[in-house]
């Protein structure tokens, strides 16, 4: 019982409290980086490594803080944060970073980060607010995930890269949906797997 | 007559709770009301019912959707014969290619769409709804006659669920479904959905020399301004041409003539709204009359007169069967003037100065879709201000 209360920050956000798909946050960078499966695998592990980090730290600070300063103070911590996730990947994955291109600096701006620090970091002890930063990156990332999953299959063909759709079908006149790649369809796959969670959590329902 | 009417009297109870085909009561319940009238009274206050209920609405449409489509399918064949140079064939040989190239598509337009429709009633336990009658005819209509029908069925598909059945059906739809379906093989299939190579049906068979299927805002599109639109082999269209609708494109939607002929039905009926028709069509010239007015060279479509802009392409088509239909357009009548007024507008503005589009009618209809309630929204409060300042005073 206290065992699962302890890891309760951590397994709530997968999907009872759901960034993404239940307070209905960080959906620009939802729809920007999920064209691809890469780029939205990358930025789930920058998302989560930014925010668990910065929760830690925050939390670690949270007697100190000035309440009046506090979002000046969360977002120096998360800018030095953002800044050296964006040279780690500049130095180890240049490709990726490129693709991103400035959704990496708006990891600043991605109001899930925000949130957190607002909401669990300030009040809660370092170990908590660590499982929380990594609880609502992973929640963040399914998403991303589930919808870059289907835009690239349906989009390019491809899952990671590499052709998963047999050339034999583009032969027999099959071809790639071009409106994947546009961000209304994300747009539409969130709301279809928001459709999907709230039929399975009828308490969720409005 | 009165046979019929007993067996499925008999075989009522075996749909009804309980029953052996419990499962499928909407299905029965469709085609019953679609056969004889509901055996139905309300239960309280006075009402009057007319016999005027949309099923019939929905035919009636579709009656006057009859003359652009069987010209449609009879110009199907005719640019097919004329594409591979054999033009000695009669009127039926020509109407039958067109009748059969199109037939698959109507037929996974209904199938799809009407699937899609049973299920969600049989699930929800409420009636089949008839508006995807008129939908299943539109969609083949508006779409060019190669598209392939596995994409047709999973755009119409789309446009079902997401579109009509996620909002609560036929009737609380805020976007016209046959125009989404469009939309969405207009995004995501770009190159099967407009160009050379769609709108006109070769069967297989190798083209003549001259021959170029580009419809005639695709030839402007891509051409010198000032150039004469032509048909498929190159001969300059004269405006009869253009107004009969002898040339290539979506196949429902070229004759202008007949369009004609289905707004009148529409309006002798009262099932479409003049208010809308008129000032669409009032939009569109005012807009025409202005690219014409300052047509430039870098935008070669501009250079069309008026009545060319309004014949040619899916404009008339959209104004007297997408833009009038009762759902998704305003509900007020100053709001009706507006709407239509915005479409002709928009329709000719993106055809003239959208040059990645060759035609804007889907689109002009779309985005006034979107806006058609906060139209009636504005129109209701003023007319509110406006009485509350009389009461004032």
């Amino acid at each position: 019982m206290n065992l699962k209360k302890t890891f309760l920050p951590l397994f709530n956000p997968l999907s009872k409290d759901n960034p993404v798909i239940v307070q209905i946050l960080g959906i620009c960078s939802a729809l920007a980086v999920t064209a691809k499966l890469e780029p939205a695998l990358v930025m789930t592990i920058s998302v989560t490594a930014v925010l668990a980090l910065a929760n830690v730290i925050i939390s670690l600070l949270r007697n100190t803080i000035p309440t009046s300063i506090r979002i000046i103070v969360q977002l120096v911590v998360v800018a030095a944060l953002v800044v050296i996730v964006d040279q780690v990947l500049k130095a180890y994955n240049y490709e990726v970073s490129k693709a991103l291109s400035v959704f990496i600096g708006l990891i600043i701006t991605n109001c899930i980060i925000m949130g957190r620090l607002e909401a669990f970091a300030l009040n809660n002890r370092p170990w908590p607010a660590f499982l929380d930063g990594i609880g609502n990156g992973i929640g963040y990332g399914i998403i991303l995930i589930i919808v870059a999953f289907f835009r690239e299959l349906f989009g390019s063909g491809t899952l990671m890269g590499y052709q998963i759709v047999p050339q034999s079908w583009y032969e027999a006149g099959y071809m790639n949906n071009g409106m994947m790649i546009l961000p209304p369809m994300a747009l539409i796959l969130v709301g279809c797997i928001i459709w999907v969670h709230r039929a399975k959590n009828k308490d969720l329902q409005e | 007559m009165k046979g019929l009417k007993q067996r499925i009297d008999k075989i009522k109870p075996q749909f009804e709770k309980g029953g052996r085909f419990e499962k499928l009561h909407s299905v029965f319940d469709g085609f019953y009301t679609f056969l004889y009238t509901p055996n139905e009274t309300s239960k309280s206050g006075v009402h009057i019912h007319d016999g005027n209920d949309s099923k019939r609405t929905m035919i009636t449409v579709v009656i006057a959707l009859l003359p652009c489509c069987l010209f449609g399918m009879w110009n199907v064949g005719y640019e097919h014969y004329k594409a591979i140079g054999q033009l000695d064939h009669n009127l039926l040989e020509t109407f039958f290619y067109g009748l059969f190239a199109v037939l698959p598509q109507i037929l996974t337009a209904y199938i799809v769409g009407l699937g899609i429709e049973f299920v969600v009633a049989q699930m929800r336990g409420h009636e089949i709804q008839e508006g995807f009658l008129v939908s299943g005819i539109l969609i083949p209509m508006i779409c060019p006659i190669d598209t392939p029908c596995w994409m047709l069925a999973i755009a119409v598909a789309f446009a079902v669920i997401f579109a009509k059945e996620v909002f609560g059906g036929t009737g609380y739809n805020f976007l016209n479904v046959a125009l989404v379906t469009r939309a969405f093989l207009f995004f995501s299939y770009p190159s099967k959905m407009s160009g050379d190579n769609v709108f006109v049906s070769l069967g297989g068979a190798q083209g003549v020399d001259a021959y170029s299927g580009a419809t005639p805002l695709g030839q402007l599109a891509a051409a010198e301004p000032g150039t004469a639109v032509t048909d498929i082999l190159g001969n300059p269209l004269s405006f009869t041409d253009i107004f009969f609708g002898l040339y290539p494109g979506s196949w429902g939607e070229t004759s202008t003539f007949c369009i004609l002929i289905g707004a009148l039905i529409l309006l002798f009926t009262g099932i479409a709204s003049w208010r809308i028709m008129g000032s669409a069509l009032v939009g569109g010239f005012l807009m025409s009359l202005l690219a014409n007015g300052c047509a430039s060279d870098l935008y070669p479509v501009s250079f069309l007169s008026p009545i060319e802009q309004l014949c040619l392409g899916g404009f008339m088509f959209a104004i007297v069967f997408m833009a009038t239909d009762p759902v998704t357009a305003c509900r007020t009548n100053t709001g009706k003037y507006i709407y239509g007024f915005l479409i002709g507008v928009i329709a000719i503005l993106i055809r003239c100065y959208n040059t990645g589009y060759p035609e804007g009618a889907m689109l002009a209809v779309l985005l006034m879709n979107c806006f058609a309630p906060l139209i009636d929204y504005c129109v209701v409060n003023s007319n509110v201000r406006k009485r509350l300042r009389r009461a004032q005073n």
